[in-house]
């Protein structure tokens, strides 16, 4: 199959693209998700129209009478990303073919959270890549609902704290796994579906281009800490993010036309298995997950960290580099 | 204008909604099957199949998206059109106040059916009385030959550059929607020029520059953000505004429409039947307005003053129009094919009983529940309604308000 091909570009010529995604939001101090909008902004191609579901995002970047975005960008409600995309890129699609807009091709992209993604948004999604709309769908995963204060969501992995799965005395915070949503997309044999994370912005702007070049829908799972939410150190977002690369807790890969391959520093690992580094170095980074280090709690960091190896070990399988 | 030369073909109700929609050069149309609005998207579906319409159609995966949809594709400059009923309105009921509070003129027509539970698939008003208040135009329509010229005239109503509202045409289920009628359909070329090209309105940017109203990348525009106690309430007021002269303009495109069709319905807002002299009258909404329409010609042979005000605009709410039409009335009885549960009364009767208090000699009112579920409401249900009102005439004196008939009790 025809691979896609590659956005190359240096560092120096990244960091001349005007930034479209613009500063005087009012993110947090350490926003990862602030950093995953940033960097796929500059990654668009030509002209673009963005559409954000409701969350930490569109409340940060858009309160009235301000705005941070330098391109043409709606918001309509929480469920809503993925149908908000198919409404415009539907629109763009005839108005062009009558004559009444501009000839010329429109990228189409979409931002929600997990919330807006795993849980409550997630039919519209399913749906809109059903239909085959052109558009990139960019998830910023901060693993809770954190505008509404850091509520847990099907994105919120095991063991974490949130206000709704609290640590209490017997029940040691949320006790289900992260649903596996880009899995679940490749599932839907779309063109392109990709992992990155802030950490990684090289990787991640190389694929977030693919996702807008891409002919059909694309769907690109972005890792982004939160340290409000995951009670950690602002200054280490970027760090954390990378841990959990380093850990094999959100591995880099892509999957095109639902061939999974590993992305080079998840890659780096598979070849080393010696560089995965333990969970718990991840873990003990937030105080989201400081409950599960009492000596009680063993069994949960066990069950991590064989988790985390057990989807490791499957995603090795299905990049045939085992 | 001289009246158009039409040709006559037999419609259902639904397929007159499709066919009206089919001509007006709508370039989205993003739907979700439900009884008894299939037919609407499946004939829709069947133009698009057979390239005779120039239309995106979005076969979406339920109404909430199908809003969604239809929102972002108006936003985007597209003319577009969605229906829907019963359980699909209320899936969209979050949306229905995006596509208002957005300035998004979505046309939907609505074929009007009951809400569950339990569950059942016929004609009441219920559905779209939830939505009274999410912003929308409300238009209710007599017969298939009125859900057709609506559908064309709600498009040049919303799309009005002094209105920028999203407006439902109601049509009740089965009743009209699956009933085949006679209905008179105006030339392609007639339709299309008088909608003509979806024009948008030019707001200021954030650099102070006036840029057309939509998402386009050479203007970009912000549509949709947080907006806050310094500027919602604000925000809100000028939809009242732009509803309040949605009034004007629904009369003004009814006027336009009938000089070229030679159809029309009262004024557009309020259509009057037989109301001038009489003493006693119904209000109602919808194709129950042609039945009473026969118990009153029968009542006037027999020498009873009795009329009826079908209200065809129920928001904007046509105030002057009613008050005008009910001033000096003896007994109306107004008639509701919805139940506001624990609200004493129906909803229709709640908002003829506002406008009329102020006046002097305002008339004894009562309201009488219909028609819930599809039940059958024929005229001697309505002969009943006018006796008594001839009798509150006389004595000045209402028994029982508020009553449902037609029920098992």
């Amino acid at each position: 199959m025809k691979r896609l091909s590659e956005w190359k570009f240096t560092s120096k010529e990244f960091a001349q693209i005007p930034e479209k995604f613009l500063s005087g939001h009012r993110a947090c101090a350490g926003c990862g998700p602030a950093i995953a909008l940033r960097l796929v902004m500059k990654a668009t191609r030509g002209p673009i129209i963005a559409t954000n579901a409701t969350g930490c995002m569109e409340v940060v970047s858009t309160i009235y009478p301000y705005t941070a975005w330098s391109v043409p960008w709606i918001h309509t409600a929480f469920e809503t990303a993925a149908a908000n995309a198919a409404g415009i890129e539907t629109a763009l699609k005839i108005l062009r073919k009558k004559g009444r807009i501009k000839d010329e091709h429109v990228d189409v992209v979409a931002f929600a959270g997990d919330g807006g993604t795993f849980d409550i948004g997630f039919q519209a999604l399913s749906g809109a890549v059903e239909r085959g709309h052109d558009f990139l769908y960019v998830l910023y995963d901060n693993e809770a609902y954190m505008n509404t204060g850091i509520q847990r969501s099907g994105g919120t992995p095991k063991g974490a704290w949130t206000t709704t799965s609290p640590a209490g005395k017997v029940i040691p915070g949320k006790t289900e796994n992260k649903k596996p949503i880009a899995d679940i997309m490749v599932a839907h044999e779309m063109p392109y579906v990709a992992t990155a994370s802030i950490s990684h912005w090289k990787d991640l702007v190389t694929k977030a281009r693919k996702g807008m070049e891409v002919n059909g829908p694309a769907f690109l799972h972005t890792f982004a800490p939160c340290p409000r939410g995951w009670r950690s150190e602002t200054a280490k977002s970027v760090e954390i993010a990378g841990l959990a690369v380093q850990t094999c807790t959100f591995p880099l890969w892509e999957a095109e036309y639902g061939e999974y391959k590993l992305s080079a520093p998840s890659k780096a690992i598979a070849r080393h298995p010696e560089k995965k580094m333990p969970v718990e170095e991840y873990l003990k980074t937030q105080r989201r997950f400081r409950h599960l280090f009492k000596p009680e709690n063993k069994p949960v960091l066990d069950d991590i960290q064989s988790e985390v190896d057990r989807r490791w070990k499957k995603l090795l399988k299905a990049c045939d580099t085992e | 204008m001289a009246k158009v030369e039409q040709k006559t073909v037999p419609l259902n109700g639904d397929e007159a909604v499709a066919f009206a929609v089919k001509q007006c050069d709508v370039d989205v149309v993003a739907a979700y099957p439900i009884t008894p609005q299939t037919i609407i998207v499946e004939k829709f579906s069947e133009y698009v199949a057979d390239g005779e319409v120039d239309t995106a159609f979005v076969c979406v995966e339920s109404e909430h998206t199908a809003m969604a949809c239809s929102i972002t594709a108006s936003a985007t400059g597209a003319r577009t059109f969605t229906a829907t009923a019963s359980a699909g309105l209320a899936l969209m009921h979050e949306m229905l106040g995006v596509a208002s509070g957005c300035r998004t003129p979505v046309v939907m027509s609505v074929v009007n059916r009951a809400l569950s539970a339990p569950i059942n698939i016929h004609c009441d008003h219920s559905d779209a009385m939830c939505e009274r208040d999410m912003g929308w135009i409300q238009l209710y329509t007599e017969n298939s030959q009125e859900a057709y010229d609506s559908i064309i005239q709600a498009f040049k109503i919303a799309e009005h550059l002094d209105v920028m509202l999203p407006t439902m045409v109601g049509l009740d289920g089965f009743v009209l929607s699956h009933t085949l009628e006679n209905v008179s359909i105006l030339p392609d070329e007639v339709v299309k020029k008088f909608v003509g090209i979806r024009q948008v309105p030019r707001v200021m940017n954030h650099e102070g520059e006036l840029v057309p109203f939509k998402l386009d990348p050479a203007n970009p525009l912000t549509i949709g953000p947080l907006d806050l106690h310094d500027y919602y309430f604000e925000h809100k007021r000028q939809q009242e505004e732009s509803m309040r002269k949605a009034l004007e303009v629904i009369k003004q495109v009814h006027d336009e429409y009938a000089e070229q069709s030679g159809r029309s319905y009262g004024n557009g807002l309020v259509e009057a039947y037989r109301l001038d002299d009489a003493e006693i009258a119904a209000v109602c909404i919808g194709s129950t307005a042609g039945t009473v329409k026969t118990v009153v010609d029968e009542l006037r042979e027999n020498g009873i003053k009795a009329g009826l005000l079908r209200i065809r605009a129920f928001r904007p709410l046509p105030v002057e129009d009613i008050v005008r039409n009910l001033a000096g009335k003896k007994a109306v009885a107004v008639m509701d094919r919805a139940c506001s549960f624990g609200g004493d009364g129906g909803p229709l009767f709640h908002e003829i009983r506002h406008t009329v208090y102020d006046l002097p000699d305002r008339p004894k009112l009562v309201n009488r529940i219909y028609g819930l579920g599809g039940r059958d409401t024929p005229p001697y249900m309505i002969e009943r309604i006018y006796r008594e009102l001839q009798k509150i005439a006389k004595t000045g004196q209402t028994a029982d308000t508020v009553q449902f008939i037609g029920v098992r009790e």
